[in-house]
């Protein structure tokens, strides 16, 4: 069953398209790898898709509502965390939940008993009277796990949720996400440069770069259509060998643009 | 209604989280109050015109909501820069009432800020005519912070980054401030001049706290309210408008 549905999405800044005619589908209740080299448009689809950004045009169904219509109900189907935090630094750990519970309308019995149970599960319960500011980036991270499913979403978007964090904290957040994944059949959409995360998390994959799709599908078959052998084989292949510079030359990156797309 | 009050606590708690801001925010009105106070008192007791403290001190207040209110607005580009701002738009809070929260929680912080200015210019010999009028005094406080930190989410919505911020302050703040009768009486200035106070609406609040505390004015306080009380409602619904068409 699908639960993100993406028709044709395009961004345009000014003259630069991020994202390009992009299509794709998620079901419901998978672990869904977005991947893409830096300035790709992988940011850009997350913010288009959690209702932040306004495409220039084309269609996002999320949870089977419309994104032009259904705004709000959307925005109680999802959690997210971004690329950068986007905690309170000035509030507590607890203070930050409460203030998503609020948000989230939650009921007044439930916010300590889910606040109290999603910091312990990631292991910042005796933490929760520090202030933010004094987290370091792991502990963060871990807040934000917590937070972003306290309000039970049916999906989490993930904006490279282990980015700067170090082997053990990265193998705490998949720890904890996969626990999730299993308790409540949550759909995960996560981006990264972690290709790893990708070969053994990911029930589906899809690598954009200059915001065009460039293969999809589960990890064996697009090692069989690349003929590669790992991930990053197939992802350099498809992708190039090149540095990407964020916002390189519309003409540059024209030429440099693959004209084939896998399908 | 959660959403509006946590957003509120949020903005307060920042507040008075932060002496420091609150120390440095009180810096300027004081020594506005002691510089102009004992350095204009003078010559304006030698025209004639009474005791220039009772004048200026409601100017004074108006100033510290007013700068107070402008930079809690403007902790907007903040919540950008921060990534905090984030949070709040992909809830499922519409967003007029984010708009509300915040702004009623920078005018909370700019009206104690103006109710403290309030009793340090009764240390230095500010005597309100009678204190029954204080709680109409405190509703013009309250129009001016809730009109000025509207006003700062306003503008702060349409900026990119922090790089703004000292424009406003010298270009928007710096001149509201001046041209709104803080420190002189409006109706001895210039034609030219004397148009823009009157759309200054900090005008009216001055105005407003003036009357209510010491008997003088220029408008007076009826006018003061319905005028101050139709701008706050004006940038409300213009400020909302405009935060709700952020993107980020
Ligand atoms: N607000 C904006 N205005 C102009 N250009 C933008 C804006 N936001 C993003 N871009 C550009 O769009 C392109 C895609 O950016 P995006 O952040 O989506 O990439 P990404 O795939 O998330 O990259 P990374 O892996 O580095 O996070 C980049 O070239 C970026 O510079
Ligand atoms: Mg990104």
């Amino acid at each position: 069953m699908t639960i993100i549905e993406v028709k044709h999405l395009v961004k345009k800044f000014k003259h630069f398209t991020a994202v390009d005619d992009l299509s794709f589908k998620v079901d419901k209740g998978e672990i869904f790898a977005f991947l893409g080299p830096n300035g790709a448009g992988k940011t850009t689809t997350v913010k288009m898709l959690t209702t932040i950004l306004k495409p220039t045009s084309g269609d996002i169904k999320i949870n089977h509502y419309n994104i032009k219509s259904d705004v709000i109900k959307i925005r109680r189907s999802f959690g997210i965390i971004f690329q950068d935090p986007t905690l309170e630094d000035e509030l507590t750990a607890m203070e930050n939940m409460k203030l998503h519970a609020y948000m989230y309308n939650m009921k007044k019995d439930d916010i300590y008993k889910l606040s109290k149970q999603f910091l312990e599960f990631v292991d910042l319960w005796d933490k929760k009277d520090v202030f933010v500011r004094d987290f370091s980036v792991g502990m963060k991270r871990r807040l934000e796990v917590a937070r972003s499913f306290m309000h039970e979403p049916k999906i989490l978007f993930l904006d490279e949720p282990t980015a700067g964090l170090d082997v053990q904290t990265r193998n705490y957040i998949w720890k904890y996400l996969k626990e999730i994944k299993e308790k409540h059949k949550v759909t995960i959409f996560f981006t990264t440069h972690y290709l790893e995360e990708a070969e053994k998390y990911a029930d589906k994959i899809v690598i954009i770069d200059h915001g065009k799709l460039i293969i999809e599908g589960t990890l064996s078959s697009i090692k069989n259509r690349t003929k590669t052998k790992t991930l990053e084989e197939a992802f350099l292949k498809l992708t190039g060998h090149h540095i990407r510079d964020e916002n390189e030359d519309a003409e540059m990156s024209h030429i440099k643009r693959r004209s084939f797309i896998y399908k | 209604m959660k959403a509006i009050y946590i957003l509120w606590l949020r903005q307060v708690k920042r507040y008075y989280r932060s002496p420091e801001r609150i120390i440095g925010l009180l810096g300027q009105p004081i020594l506005f109050l002691i510089a102009f106070g004992y350095g204009f008192g003078p010559i304006y007791k030698a025209a004639g015109q009474g005791n220039y403290i009772q004048f200026l001190v409601p100017g004074i207040i108006g100033m510290s909501v007013l700068v107070t209110a402008v930079i809690s607005g403007i902790e907007v580009l903040w919540d950008k820069q921060f990534g905090f701002l984030k949070e709040t738009l992909v809830s499922p809070v519409p967003r007029i009432n984010i708009m509300i929260g915040r702004t009623l929680g920078g005018a909370t912080a700019a009206t104690i800020q103006g109710i403290i200015v309030f009793i340090i210019a009764l240390f230095i010999g500010f005597k309100p005519y009678t204190l029954s009028f204080l709680p109409a005094a405190l509703i013009f406080v309250i129009l001016v912070a809730i009109f000025f930190t509207a006003l700062g989410t306003a503008i702060a919505s349409l900026m990119k980054d922090m790089q703004g911020f000292q424009l406003i302050v010298n270009f928007l703040m710096m001149p509201i401030f001046f041209l709104s009768g803080a420190l002189f009486p409006i109706n001895n200035i210039p034609g030219d001049i004397k148009i823009v106070t009157v759309f200054n609406p900090l005008s009216y609040g001055i105005d407003g706290i003036r009357d209510t505390l010491t008997r003088i004015t220029t408008f007076g306080v009826v006018n003061d309210f319905y005028i101050l009380f139709f701008m706050t409602v004006m940038i409300l619904i213009i400020g909302s408008f405009i935060f709700s068409k952020i993107q980020i």
